[in-house]
């Protein structure tokens, strides 16, 4: 085991020389370097929050080092360089997922808030009773419970796109769902419990071939492969900075500009307006008025550094590297008796979903723990994905680009050592 | 293998790959459901009891192997039990996975449920072994509901 990581193997080797150096790469990321159990980190849980580079961490210190205070508000140097680095941040979020303006992008705390947002923003002022909502079957509750609570509030009806035996939405009967009282389409571009990269541009097409808005959960996406909201059409699209590399707490909502400009503001208070009395307020613009508070500063100016960390390894060579990852431990666990694969779309990204025959999930979770290796055990808050294979639970090993073939290696020793205890 | 050994000692694997009083009861006056919100783990539990002793105790369900092993060994523990007995090994059992809990005010004796012993030193797992037991807790108070480990 402990030969797993830190050394390089012939086919990490390989990838250093294709371009990307992983065991650099690694060397980045100071958790990386730590033991768990007294075993080296390996660490398969990305999916939950990706690790955060030295880079990054060391934005977040030296912007409370050097450039701490409030934002827009005050005229002292200060307040002045911490505005610029946030609005510095923002720009950055624009030009990663080819937004059009930075105006486009509200700061918010997670992407669970920014779907909430367009909830109870757009949506509640364009959804009448009767109208339709529409999810996919395989949504983190995160795109699930935000349009329950809407259609709770508003009469509207929440239905479902099914999803096949593979896990890829079922495109025939997404479309046939589609009608005059579709209101939103909301839809993951990648699934969180099986991988499954759904097509995105067909999705949107069709959503606005009958006027339906569509808001596109990205969290699982951003990390792994290269977006870009205007080829995908997408009305809203959000995504959270700790799963791409950054702090916790805050998450990003893109929205096209004239749609933003026309909403109602979301939450009331300081930085969102533009000038109170008690007889009329008036609301800042966009993307302010949809930012009441004093946000996290710090993680904004840490996103911006995770975003210029992740710039410089080169989108493409990480979609590569982690592609040729994905392939190799989905043979490598294909290659292992009874561990069956849940999630078997022909195209994926960044997580595999599995058990192991006859022993539960957490059962596994725990063991694989003691040889230091993080993964996720549950339902991964998609409990309908869970209902569609009739299972309570998966084993979820997900990947990042610092992960390498022998933590896969390390992963399937740890699994065939589970069913001998098991045996 | 070793590396395991504090919470999955034989015993559990023992009791996981074949449960003991695993089913129903039917006509069971005294029966309850629990539920892990965490993992999904179900467990029913079944009791009849006679002249203030438990008579028959089953359970059914599915769960990892620590929450069937405890369920298991669990109706083991509590057959032929009072119910004022059943109550104190319960909380000695909890003290022991929450705590590690030494000694007992109430002198209820764990015998093979101190196999469950290292659980406390995951804090992750303490809800699947006090599941059936929060469970049959309720059974036994008449709560004839869905119970949570919350």
């Amino acid at each position: 085991m402990t030969s797993a990581i830190g050394r390089q193997t012939e086919t990490d080797r390989g990838h250093t020389a294709a371009g990307f150096d992983v065991l650099a790469v690694r060397s980045d990321f100071p958790i990386l370097q730590t033991t768990v159990n007294g075993k080296p980190l390996i660490y398969l849980d990305s999916a939950a929050t990706a690790q955060t580079p030295s880079a990054v961490i060391d934005a977040v210190v030296r912007y409370y080092n050097n450039d701490n205070a409030n934002i827009h508000r005050g005229v002292h140097t200060l307040s002045v360089r911490a505005t610029n680095m946030y609005e510095s941040a923002r720009a950055k979020a624009a030009a990663l997922i080819g937004a059009k303006r930075p105006e486009e992008m509200i700061f918010v705390r997670s992407a669970t808030e920014a779907i909430n947002l367009v909830a109870q923003t757009y949506a509640r002022d364009h959804i009448k009773p009767g109208d339709e909502v529409l999810v996919s079957e395989m949504e983190h509750h995160s795109n699930i419970v935000p349009w329950q609570l809407l259609c709770e509030q508003t009469g509207a009806v929440l239905r479902v796109a099914p999803m096949n035996d593979a896990g890829e939405l079922r495109l025939d009967e997404y479309e046939h769902l589609l009608g005059a009282r579709t209101k939103i389409v909301a839809v993951t571009q990648v699934s969180n419990a099986l991988g499954t990269i759904n097509p995105i541009c067909d999705i949107t097409r069709m959503a606005h071939e009958h006027g339906a808005c569509v808001v596109v959960d990205g969290a699982q996406a951003v990390p792994h492969i290269k977006v870009d909201v205007c080829e995908l059409d997408a009305d809203f699209y959000a995504f959270s900075s700790h799963k791409f590399f950054g702090p916790t707490g805050v998450g990003m909502l893109y929205g096209k500009f004239d749609l933003l400009n026309s909403m109602s503001p979301y939450q009331g208070g300081g930085e969102m307006i533009r000038s109170v009395t008690f007889e009329k307020t008036t609301y800042n613009d966009v993307p302010h008025k949809f930012e009441a508070g004093t946000p996290n500063i710090a993680g904004g100016v840490g996103l911006g550094a995770a975003i210029d960390y992740v710039n410089g390894l080169g989108i493409e060579a990480i979609v590569a590297y982690e592609d040729d990852l994905l392939d190799y431990a989905t043979q490598a666990l294909l290659a292992t008796p009874k561990v069956t694969l849940v999630g078997t779309a022909a195209q994926k990204a960044g997580v595999l979903s599995f058990n192991v025959d006859g022993v539960h999930p957490h059962d596994v979770g725990t063991m694989l723990d003691q040889d230091g290796i993080a993964i996720r055990t549950g339902h991964h808050c998609a409990q309908p994905v869970m209902d569609h294979f009739g299972i309570p639970a998966t084993c979820r090993a997900s990947l990042a680009f610092y992960n390498t073939r022998a933590e896969i290696d390390a992963l399937v020793v740890s699994l065939r050592k589970v069913q001998e205890v098991f045996a | 293998m070793s590396d395991f050994n504090d919470l999955y000692q034989e015993l559990i694997l023992d009791h996981n790959r074949q449960p003991r009083n695993r089913g129903s009861i039917d006509g069971a006056a005294l029966v309850a459901e629990g539920f892990n919100p965490l993992c999904g783990d179900r467990v029913e539990v079944f009791v009849t009891v006679v002249d203030g002793v438990i008579d028959q105790i089953k359970f059914d369900g599915t769960g990892c192997a620590i929450s069937t092993a405890s369920a298991s060994l669990m109706t083991e523990s509590l057959k032929g039990k009072t119910l004022a007995e059943a109550k104190a090994l319960f909380r000695r059992f909890r003290d022991m996975v929450v705590d590690d809990a030494e000694d007992s005010e109430d002198g209820a004796e764990l015998g093979k449920l101190a196999v469950f012993s290292g659980v406390c030193r995951y804090p992750a797992r303490v809800k699947c072994a006090t599941l059936a037991w929060h469970t049959v807790s309720a059974a036994l108070d008449r709560a004839d509901g869905l119970v949570t480990t919350e």
